[in-house]
């Protein structure tokens, strides 16, 4: 039961790293960026020019985020 | 071959080299230090469990789950995965991050397995190991040493997962995973006859470089992915990753520019990041 514990608990940290690990912006950025997919679905002209700055804007900020850390 | 099916086998080429030369330089240090046997087998163990992995989760993901939730779910992770590369990549371009050092690693995987520092250099002396109580160096190729396997199992395995994650999400995603899966693998052979060769890790390898052209490269599938499952119409299909390589390029170009004029730069890692893209 231990083992299995320590098996899920690693698991779980494995994703929480891979998923938020230092730039928790990112992991909400794409969560944005979903939304605004599904949002935009039906209008794929706004969609092509607004899903891309989307993805620009968070980058960028988390890029601002990290120099202020480092 | 389509022009997306090109850029896939870019980005798993290019993922799979930059982890494997990170292994690469681990498993080095590993096989100077306990034995190449030892290291060996324990690259070769790694290198099957994840090969099960892409088998034993890849192949049911593309055949089970229907198309446009798999592009949803694993669009959103190429996202993320692809603009963590890109955020360190342009930091360290811009010379906020320190560099992905494979020279200081191998220095202080070798100390710590062998219980010797290493010089300047890096290199281990032939002995030292065995003077410092270590159990075995270069000298000793037909024995086999638990040590060894393990940091080279631990290094191929760690290292490989991210690979391991772009196969599946992309070959899955776009029904080209025996593809990803050979990409994958000639990469990591082709950096470790290249390793073996040069009988150390790889540190001329323009590593940060490579992370950036990758980063861009997952964003724009995730990007793409995300936008069909979603039910999003690109202009041309499948040549809309392209025009996403260039937008998110010319992007990752502007931003590391403009980090390089508005940070401070530290001046031993701007000499070393070399120019701009």
């Amino acid at each position: 039961m231990t083992a299995v514990v320590r098996a899920l608990g690693a698991f779980g940290r494995f994703w929480r790293d891979f998923l938020i690990g230092d730039a928790p912006e990112l992991f909400v950025g794409t969560l944005v960026f979903v939304g605004a997919a599904f949002t935009l679905r039906h209008h794929s002209d706004l969609a092509v020019v607004v899903l891309p700055l989307v993805v620009i804007v968070f980058l960028g900020g988390s890029i601002l985020r990290g120099r202020a850390k480092a | 071959m389509t022009s997306s099916t090109v850029v896939l086998a870019l980005a798993v080429f290019g993922a799979s080299a930059v982890e494997m030369v990170e292994a690469l330089t681990i498993v080095t240090a590993a096989a100077v230090t306990r034995g190449w046997r030892s290291a060996i087998e324990g690259s070769l163990a790694a290198a099957l469990v994840l090969a099960t992995l892409v088998i034993a989760v890849g192949v049911p993901l593309a055949r089970l789950v229907p198309i446009d939730i798999l592009r949803v779910v694993i669009g959103a992770l190429l996202l993320v995965l692809g603009l963590d590369w890109l955020r360190k990549a342009v930091l360290r371009a811009s010379g906020h991050k320190e560099l992905h050092d494979e020279e200081a690693i191998y220095a202080r995987t070798v100390a710590e397995l062998s219980g010797v520092a290493p010089d300047s250099s890096g290199a281990i002396v032939p002995g030292g190991a065995a003077q410092a109580g270590g159990q075995a160096g270069p000298w000793r190729h037909g024995s086999r040493n638990a040590t060894g396997f393990t940091v080279a199992f631990k290094g191929v395995f760690l290292e490989g997962m991210e690979v391991v994650l772009i196969v599946i999400t992309l070959g899955a995603s776009s029904g080209h995973l025996a593809l990803a899966s050979c990409t994958a693998a000639a990469a990591a052979v082709i950096v470790s006859i290249v390793g073996y060769l040069v009988a150390r890790q790889l540190s001329e390898v323009p590593e940060n470089w490579m992370k950036l052209a990758v980063g861009v490269m997952l964003t724009s599938f995730g990007v793409f992915w995300v936008g069909e499952g979603a039910g999003v119409h690109w202009p041309g299909s499948d040549l809309m990753i392209l025009v996403l390589v260039a937008v998110f390029a010319v992007a990752a170009a502007l931003l590391s520019l403009a980090m390089r004029r508005i940070g401070p730069v530290r001046q031993a890692v701007a000499l070393r990041s070399g120019p701009l893209p």
